[in-house]
């Protein structure tokens, strides 16, 4: 019987949470690298048991760790990234110039067919790829050189790149997300770059439409229809039919716009998901009420999620990597909270349940479809 | 002989159970020291130092014979009760909270 597989990031290690198709009874694997933050664990779609996890701590840095029996077993690999040449500066908090600085791993994106090639977002804001399993890592200096890194500023939480899209359609086309950069496009699987973040509108900065300098929560894309992309943006829903090419606001009837991760059902590309954030200043939901929005009509009319989740006093947060969707026959969907607890709807979000309720703080949540 | 005592966090990480014991050819320096663990424990590069030798980590100290020669050159010979293995070359995590 086919089964899922929940591979669940906290700020003390990580967790894997497998089910089998009907995803009622759960089987808790953890905490692995007890201790150290874990941002984020991937599967590789070429092999299911072919995992990468980025861990990383206060004392000792960065960590890459990899398993080849779908977690079982782990093995630390390279974690020596180096910026390519001279680094140079991006803008700082006080708009001073400050050097580019390693400091961790956000996101660990897989190759689509080979289990060896997999790609990392960094903070401060680059993207590496190693091609033999981990082990070494190559910076693709372009995203930072192709002319407005060194106006980037970074967001409250860090210089993150936090998002990678591979388009299963188009080889060589990718998308890459930067706080507080915006979103990025390469048509040349990483050697050269241009800024996609026409239509986007941010308050918060100098000049509302520039360029660059969004701060771009998360992105999302459907594998079937690879040109629509789908933005959480710090404020703003938003939507681009054209790869990136231009953008436009889908946030509708949502009863914030603010929000973290933002993701797509497996079967149905115009089915999105949003979880609404009161604001940039109060990271918790509207009224204490934890809700899942969904919109059927990939975006602007949005219905509310919340059979089984909590609808009272809930503060907690839904961070930007900590939802992910199944691709189960009925769509699974998954998110982790900063309180600590993993839910799950088998019914394409109509019903949820916890998984677990009190881990650390989750980082971010992945799920793998497993035969 | 160098003993060496590893913080709980990379004892996990290089899969090592107690103190670890070194050779470590030429003077006992601290630079020596690190050297020898990461090639025993390629694990560790990076988590402790910076790579290729570089820098300490921040929040990591180094101790030995009630001192802290975290500052102290790298290349300085440590202690002889260090160099002759009656005293451990401590590697501390600092007190960061976390």
């Amino acid at each position: 019987m086919s089964g899922v597989r929940v591979l669940v990031g906290t700020r003390k290690g990580a967790f894997v949470l497998s089910a089998d198709g009907k995803r009622e009874r759960w089987e808790v694997s953890g905490p692995h690298f007890a201790g150290w933050e874990i941002y984020h664990v991937k599967g590789s779609p070429a092999d299911p048991d072919r995992l990468y996890a980025s861990q990383c701590s206060g004392w000792s840095g960065q960590v890459i760790q990899r398993s080849n029996d779908g977690g079982a077993t782990w093995e630390a690999v390279g974690n020596k990234f180096t910026y390519d040449g001279v680094p140079g500066t991006h803008q700082w908090y006080d708009g001073t110039p400050h050097p580019w600085e390693f400091e961790r791993v956000w996101h660990l994106e897989p190759s689509l067919d080979d289990p060896d090639t997999v790609y990392a977002g960094v903070e401060d804001a680059g993207l590496f790829r190693s091609a033999d399993g981990g082990q070494h890592w190559e910076e693709l200096a372009g995203l930072r050189g192709h002319g407005s890194g060194p106006s980037w500023q970074p967001g409250a939480g860090g210089m993150c790149l936090h998002t990678i899209l591979l388009d299963p359609s188009r080889p060589g086309r990718m998308f890459a997300a930067i706080s507080a950069a915006g979103a990025f496009r390469s048509d040349d699987g990483g050697q050269s770059w241009q800024p996609v973040n026409r239509g986007l509108q941010s308050e918060g900065i100098p000049d509302p439409d520039a360029e660059v300098g969004h701060c771009v929560h998360r992105l999302a894309m459907h594998p079937s229809r690879p040109e629509v992309l789908y933005m959480q943006k710090h404020w703003d829903v938003m939507r681009s039919d054209d790869a990136g090419e231009s953008w436009h606001e889908v946030s509708g009837n949502l009863p914030t716009d603010f929000g973290f991760p933002i993701d797509v059902h497996a079967h149905e590309p115009d089915t999105i998901y949003v979880v609404p954030i009161t604001s940039d200043a109060e990271h918790f939901p509207p009224e204490g009420k934890l809700r899942v929005y969904r919109s059927r009509t990939g975006g602007d009319e949005w219905e509310p999620l919340t059979s089984g989740l909590p609808q009272q006093h809930c503060y907690v947060n839904v961070l930007r990597d900590a939802m992910a969707v199944d691709s189960l026959d009925s769509c699974g969907v998954y998110f982790g909270t900063t309180g600590g607890q993993v839910y799950a709807s088998p019914d394409a979000g109509d019903t949820w349940a916890p998984i677990v309720r009190d881990l650390p703080a989750v980082l971010s949540v992945e799920v793998q479809t497993l035969p | 002989m160098i003993r060496v005592v590893l913080p709980s966090h990379l004892r996990t990480l290089a899969r090592i159970n107690g103190e670890v014991e070194l050779d470590v050819v030429g003077p006992v320096t601290q630079c020596a020291v690190l050297d020898a663990l990461e090639t025993r424990y390629p694990t560790l590069c990076g988590t402790i130092r910076g790579h290729d030798g570089g820098p300490r980590r921040a929040f990591i100290r180094f101790f030995a014979c009630e001192q802290d020669l975290s500052h102290q050159d790298p290349n300085t010979p440590l202690p002889e009760p260090v160099s002759s293995g009656a005293e451990p070359y401590l590697i501390v995590a600092a007190m960061a909270g976390g």
